[in-house]
């Protein structure tokens, strides 16, 4: 078999992989199994926390390497077990947009976006980063160092870096997650224009739903390492067997659980977390001691600091703080209530709460906000 | 003020300073990269310099540096004369004796180095070499100029190694705390302070240096 690393062109480069991958962590254990055929174009690759998506994009960039199967591209086979071909991270030419961007601290923007050209003469290099420069609105700001510029900045500076190379293939790991709707349509747009005339096959994780039918060609949906299903948004999104999978994919807080008791006078039943508290939701068809998980959206918890009373909500959880940190506009709140719950506050809420790690909170949610879900 | 020995004493430091940046810089980066199970071995061995007694490692590198150890043989073979009291032997158990002070600087500002940062690099194209030289050098400067000055430092104050393999022969192997104590024994207490104020200052201009660094380093670039 032949090997080629650099020299392959972007077009037509359609990307195979088939690759299973078996990674041991602390508390539970992931099996990986993967088989899809990605084209040029921008491919969504949508599904919950844990499904898998970026140990994928790691496999693919050669970060991490599957323990069998392949990975194609076009003519240049990436990864091979049988073989034992595995092509370095740097010969791949595979562009990266990381979940946390990873631009070089030490260096200006300038510096960021020429990193990929190492290879060119300095008037070359110096052409094709100032165009990209241009083309993504940055170039005003080459002289500045990443923590000196806005996050929707530093993004365009993540996606400027990988494409400055002519990539073959295009990872981007949730790159817009923390931008407005405006700014994000016109990134998108941004990638787009440059992939007419480059073909390369992208793959854009996301969490949200409404980013797969606004943005993607096609969609992969991913649910415990493995592939659910392939198409078109449209045909994917609204097959039933995906339906789960998707609605899943829509809220920050998804639990495992346990039907405890049902209580059919009053149209609710309690829901035994696993690991954490019991909850009132909504009753489901479904028996005393049937596994299901519940969703609730980090938006619909209400988050107090002195024990609420005369609610009409009836899940009250008393938890500690684990951790703030602030996403654009929106602070997510970590909260340990037995298991983690996030929540959704606005700045002003965060600076009136005073809400340190360590402090006492309660937790409200109403029961209709406790999304039921079959396993 | 023995003018011979300041002037020995400082080369030694500097040639010690010079020559652990490039054998502890692939140290550390093997130390801070690999995975290997065992490595907390080679991270003890490189440790011991800061609990043994100088007389215990400087017995040691006598009885390697003799005639009768395969490299006093070799090094006599290849020069012409022995190892152990000459400026060369005292070069060796310097540098030994000063690893931990370079090499665990080193190490730990390249653990310091975000590992995305180098995930990065290699998409970009990077080999190993280039990574290396244009982000894990740069982000980790403060802990090779702390690594290299303290090394420096603790070679101008080093007496028990020196005073095992070197012994006190002057221009050759006579430092300036070897000629500190020789003042003392000769009850000539005004040379002896001239000398040991000068070390006094002198390490606590390089102290001073390894922290002004690491506290600029702190307070220009909170990077979180």
């Amino acid at each position: 078999m032949e090997v080629r690393g650099g020299e392959t062109t972007g077009r037509d480069g359609v990307l195979h992989v088939d690759i299973s991958k078996r990674r041991v962590q602390a508390e539970r254990s992931f099996d990986l199994h993967l088989a899809c055929q990605v084209p040029a174009g921008i491919t969504i690759l949508f599904g919950p926390s844990g499904a898998g998506k970026t140990t994928l994009l790691d496999c693919l960039a050669g970060l991490e390497t599957p323990d069998a199967g392949r990975i194609v591209l076009g003519e240049s086979v990436f990864f091979e077990a049988g073989h034992g071909i595995n092509l370095p991270v740097q010969d791949r030419r595979v562009g990266y947009v990381f979940q946390d961007l990873a631009l070089f601290p030490h260096l200006s923007v300038e510096k960021n976006v020429e990193y990929g050209l190492a290879k060119q003469e300095g008037a070359e290099r110096r052409e094709r980063s100032g165009v990209l420069l241009e083309a993504f609105g940055i170039a005003h700001l080459r002289q500045r160092r990443p923590r000196e510029i806005s996050g929707g900045e530093r993004q365009r500076v993540a996606l400027a870096r990988a494409l400055v190379t002519n990539p073959c293939l295009l990872l981007l790991d949730e790159p817009l997650a923390a931008l407005d709707a405006a700014t994000k349509s016109k990134i998108v747009e941004d990638l787009r224009r440059w992939n007419q005339t480059h073909g390369v096959p992208i793959l854009y994780v996301t969490h949200g739903r409404e980013e797969v039918f606004a943005l993607g060609e096609r969609v992969l949906v991913l649910d415990g390492g493995r592939v659910l299903a392939q198409g078109t948004p449209h045909e994917v999104m609204t097959a039933p067997r995906i339906e789960t999978v998707a609605q899943l994919a829509g809220f920050e807080n998804v639990f495992e659980a346990r039907v405890a008791a049902i209580h059919a006078d009053r149209g609710t039943m309690t829901c035994q977390l696993a690991g954490g508290p019991e909850i009132e939701t909504p009753v489901v068809r479904g028996e005393k001691g049937a596994a299901l998980r519940v969703g609730i959206r980090a938006g619909d918890i209400l988050l107090a600091t002195e024990l609420p009373r005369g609610l009409s909500a009836r899940n009250l959880l008393p938890g500690k703080m684990l951790a703030v940190t602030q996403r654009d506009v929106i602070v997510e709140a970590k909260v340990d209530c037995g298991v983690p719950f996030v929540v959704h506050l606005t700045l002003a809420a965060r600076d009136s709460l005073q809400l340190q790690p360590g402090r006492e909170v309660w937790l409200v949610i109403k029961t209709h906000s406790c999304h039921l879900m079959a396993r | 003020m023995d003018l011979q020995a300041l002037w020995l004493t400082i080369r030694l430091a500097l040639l010690v300073a010079g020559i652990l940046l490039v054998l502890g810089l692939p140290l550390a980066y093997w130390i801070a990269s690999t995975r290997w199970r065992w490595k907390f071995l080679v991270e003890a061995v490189v440790a011991l310099p800061l609990v043994l007694p100088p007389t215990v490692l400087g017995f040691y590198l006598l009885v390697a540096m003799g005639t009768r150890s395969p490299l006093g043989r070799w090094w006599q073979s290849l020069t012409g004369h022995a190892l152990a009291f000459t400026f060369e032997g005292l070069l060796i158990g310097s540098i030994l004796y000063s690893l931990p002070f370079a090499v665990q600087p080193f190490a730990a500002s390249f653990a310091a180095v975000d590992r995305r940062l180098l995930a990065a690099s290699a998409t970009l194209g990077a080999g190993s070499w280039r990574t290396f030289f244009r982000v894990v050098v740069p982000l980790s400067w403060p802990g090779l100029v702390s690594g290299m000055a303290l090394s420096f430092a603790h070679t101008l104050g080093e007496f028990g190694v020196v005073l095992m393999v070197g012994g006190n022969i002057p221009g050759a192997t006579r430092t300036v705390s070897i000629d500190i104590y020789d003042k003392v024994q000769a009850f000539d207490y005004a040379g002896a302070n001239h000398a040991a104020l000068l070390l006094l200052l002198l390490s606590f201009a390089v102290l001073s240096l390894v922290y002004a660094v690491n506290r600029r380093i702190w307070m220009v670039s909170p990077w979180k």
